[in-house]
């Protein structure tokens, strides 16, 4: 079924189910997201993608990755308003995330060059501020993309961090590193070293299965793995891995 | 037990019931077994009665009761008469023969420990002559007094499952008709309009519906649902049939924290003995209508009082909210459509029902009708619960029902609406109490916590607090509410220990605006209510901190120093309980405090008997 929207103005059209973030960029509006990506499910933790919608004559401020297209909705993707509270998301971030990149990057889009919630000059990041802005992603990636489960959050509040159980090392990691391939602020640490795949934030190291030929191929918990889901031949790498 | 198999056979138990009970009331003794007065040993009350009963030969004559909460906790263990309503205060053991002999076997009154007039001394023997009762509007908590929590016949004999006659009788239309004419605002605190959600949920399309009661009362300080559960467990349960019965659910479920174990034990023997008695279980009353109710026990994160993370919780998932923007009546629980309402809301359906909502919207004010309960809590003498008319005025529930503040004390602040509620100062208490009102005001209704604080509170060192209980409370999810209220905890922090600048309070409030706007749950959304409240009504105290780097209050250990004056007569009494021992004295010369040493712990203070000792 098709819904109908307005976005700055403009008409647009939209999949029941989609998200207006989605529907938006699709369109060419630029809204910034640190914790949205298409391949997941939205979750709306990192708040960055803050816009304004009405509906039914009341207008709310509102993330808009997991804000599901409605007929009739209007949408403001940047205003004053806007801009001013995503700023102040985002030096909250950054005094979490000073040396991320991404992070940097937007803040400044946003007028945002140092946060005056930082630690002092020479503090260095301590295990629980290593610049993971607790977006979920590497969770919801390791869970619905990987079907591994191997990470979740753990506690709550200020006291909030990601990890294996109990803050553990994740014994069923299959050490595939699509968690860090999706983190936006690279903070978990993927390494492959003396014949071992690391991941540094979980603290889980597998050595690497070889190619024939001497290659670094992949640790063998993920060959298995990906011979389970893709259903491949049992001795799939063993030939040689995938050319 | 009866097993009622249709409408008319409850109404003649009931009427049978009131055949047989008409004269019970003249000889029944009613000791209050809530949470509050148990602490101070109601149980061991009871057992005295019992004893006394027995060696006066009064067990068949006198009934005794062990009821919910009456309310005054601070005179707790209270004791009632229900012929009368006598209402005997601060009972031990050792004071029950006295009351036996005086009131039972010689048919008087224990004057002793009547109520008095703390002014002019004269008695005030029942809850009509108790300003603390008198100036309130019982609708709810009357049953409290009358009936014991887990007699179903009680409930019963005092109209209960009146209202699901009704129900039945009128049938789902005219029920869903009458809860939006009475317009039963949700008594957890959002307010909504109970009869809208119910109709919502009703024409939702699904095979499937849940009725839940939120039982996840969580705020610190506050024990309103508590005391509806463990008094009256079967008012909530009837609401929540009429609910079911209503918009066409066969399932339940009561989310109650698992440290209110009275109330979970109370309301698991209510739930079996409806389900003994047809009112619950398959075919209730004859009608084909079957629903149940499952007691679901929460692990007491304050999250989980939130509608979406409960619902995650119950189905066994981490307890964090989600976005609302398709409303849990269409779909909540398992995706289905559900319907939750709070135990306060839940209990005042049946009464809707029954009396119509003409009657109900008689009380209270147009926006917000009926009654509301409060726990009133703080620098209060009375310090208990109450049942306020809506519209009811701040000034009425501090002054008259709650006495005023402790030791004669001004009167400072009152934080209505639990940790995310705001403190309102002095000039808004004739502000009337409802919905609407409060929240014009910067605070709200919330769920009827209510703190009363006196001239001694610290307004930066409230604002500290409920931060400090938000950002441990917070799921954590959002990052305006993890890192928003940390850091504004870190920055109030910052103000109440003399590191601030005015240029902090200016930062507190924009940080404020994207906590606010920008979480996802009433959790981080409201949880700058008590910094912006504390800012906006109390603005000077915080420039004390920040200018002057002074505590108005005494309060705040690290702008604040402790002397002593010449009020000291030299007892040594401060010199012997010091635990950092810096005070310097001799017998009848004036002490000195070793400043350096001092670790401000204010124990000199309290035990001076002679005002000497000073803050500044």
């Amino acid at each position: 079924m098709t819904v109908k929207f307005t976005i700055n103005g403009v008409p647009v059209e939209a999949e029941q189910g989609e998200s207006v973030i989605e529907v938006a960029r699709r369109y060419g509006f630029e809204i910034p997201s640190l914790c949205h990506h298409h391949a997941v499910t939205p979750y709306g933790a990192c708040r960055v993608c803050l816009v304004e919608i009405t509906k039914g004559g009341r207008k709310k401020m509102t993330t808009c990755c997991n804000y599901e297209v409605q007929e009739g909705i209007e949408v403001i993707t940047d205003n004053e308003d806007i801009h001013r509270n995503r700023a102040t998301v985002l030096e909250l971030l950054l005094a979490e995330a000073p040396k991320a990149d991404a992070i940097v990057k937007l803040a400044a889009e946003y007028g945002v060059t140092h946060s005056r919630y930082a630690l002092p000059e020479g503090s260095e990041p301590t295990e629980e501020r290593d610049g993971c802005i607790l977006c979920g992603l590497c969770v919801r990636v390791c869970e619905e993309v990987v079907e591994v489960s191997a990470l979740s959050f753990n506690a709550r509040g200020d006291k909030r961090n990601v990890g294996g159980p109990y803050m553990d090392t994740p014994q069923n990691c299959i050490a595939c590193g699509a968690c860090a391939w999706a983190c936006p602020t690279n903070c978990i640490g993927f390494e492959e070293k003396d014949g071992m795949r690391i991941l540094k934030k979980w603290n889980r190291e597998l050595p690497l299965e070889y190619t024939e030929a001497g290659q670094p191929l992949a640790p063998r918990f993920q060959l298995r793995h990906f011979i389970e889901k893709a259903n491949l031949p049992k001795d799939f790498y063993k030939k040689g891995g995938p050319r | 037990m009866t097993k009622f198999t249709s409408v008319e056979a409850l109404h003649s138990h009931r009427e049978a019931l009131l055949a047989t009970k008409k004269d019970e009331n003249k000889k029944t003794v009613s000791v209050c077994a809530g949470t509050g007065c148990k602490a101070v040993g109601a149980d061991l009350v009871v057992e005295a009665f019992k004893a006394e009963f027995a060696k006066n030969g009064l067990e068949n004559a006198v009934h005794l009761k062990a009821t919910g909460c009456l309310g005054l906790c601070e005179k707790g263990t209270l004791v009632m008469m229900p012929a009368d309503q006598t209402v005997y205060h601060s009972i031990t053991p050792k004071k029950v023969p006295t009351i036996v002999e005086q009131a039972l076997v010689q048919d008087g009154r224990a004057d002793d420990f009547l109520f008095t007039d703390p002014e002019t001394g004269a008695k005030q023997p029942t809850m009509n002559d108790i300003p603390f009762y008198a100036s309130q509007k019982r609708l709810l908590l009357d049953k409290n007094t009358l009936i014991d929590p887990i007699c179903l016949d009680d409930y019963i004999s005092v109209g209960g499952y009146k209202g699901l006659a009704k129900a039945i009788e009128i049938g789902p239309d005219k029920v869903i008709d009458e809860m939006k004419k009475a317009t039963l605002r949700g008594r957890g605190g959002g307010g909504f309009p109970a009869g809208r959600k119910w109709e919502t949920c009703r024409n939702a399309p699904s095979d499937k519906r849940y009725v839940i009661c939120n039982a996840d009362e969580g705020d610190p300080g506050a024990f309103m649902d508590a005391s509806l559960l463990e008094g009256q467990p079967h008012s909530v349960i009837e609401g929540m049939i009429i609910g079911a019965y209503t918009i066409g659910s066969d399932e339940g479920y009561v989310y109650v924290r698992h440290e209110y174990p009275l109330a979970v034990e109370r309301l698991t023997k209510a739930l079996e003995q409806v389900r003994a008695s047809g009112l619950l279980g398959e075919n209730i009353l004859g009608t084909g209508f079957n629903f149940d109710i499952k007691i679901n026990k929460g692990g007491g994160a304050f999250v989980c009082g939130e509608s979406t993370a409960l619902m995650a919780s119950i189905e066994g998932r981490v307890g964090e909210p989600r976005a609302k923007h398709i409303h849990t009546v269409v779909a909540g629980l398992n995706d289905k459509p559900t319907n939750l309402n709070n135990v306060e809301t839940w209990a005042t359906v049946p009464l809707i029902v029954e009396r119509g909502a003409d009657w109900f919207t008689q009380m209270g004010t147009k926006g917000s009708p009926g009654t509301k309960i409060f726990s009133l809590v703080g620098k209060v003498n009375n310090t208990g619960l109450v049942e306020a008319e809506m519209g009811a005025t701040l000034r009425q529930i501090i002054f008259d029902m709650g006495g005023g503040i402790r030791g004669g004390r001004p009167f400072k602040a009152v934080q209505t609406g639990g940790p995310s509620g705001g403190c309102l100062p002095a000039d808004k208490l004739d502000v009337p109490v409802d919905f609407d009102t409060l929240w014009n005001e910067g605070s709200m209704m919330g769920s009827g916590g209510m703190v009363a604080m006196d001239d001694q509170t610290c307004m930066v060192d409230v604002a500290r607090y409920f931060l400090d209980f938000l950002k441990f409370e917070s799921c954590g999810k959002c990052t305006t509410c993890r890192e928003g209220i940390r850091r504004l905890h870190q920055l109030v922090s910052d103000v109440a220990e003399g590191r601030a600048t005015e240029e902090t309070l200016d930062l507190i409030e924009t940080l404020a605006e994207t906590v606010e706007k920008g979480s996802l749950c009433a959790l981080g959304t409201s949880a700058v209510n008590p910094v912006l409240s504390t800012l906006k009504y109390f603005r000077e105290e915080y420039l004390a901190h920040v200018r002057d780097k002074k505590c108005p209050a005494g309060v705040c250990k690290e702008l604040i120093t402790y002397h002593i004056n010449e009020n000291c007569t030299g007892c040594l009494i401060c010199k012997r309980r010091c635990p950092e021992q810096c005070i310097a004295g001799e017998n009848k010369k004036i002490h000195v405090i070793d400043t350096s040493k001092c670790t401000k712990c204010g124990i000199c203070k309290d035990v001076c008997k002679f005002d000497a000792v000073e803050i500044y």
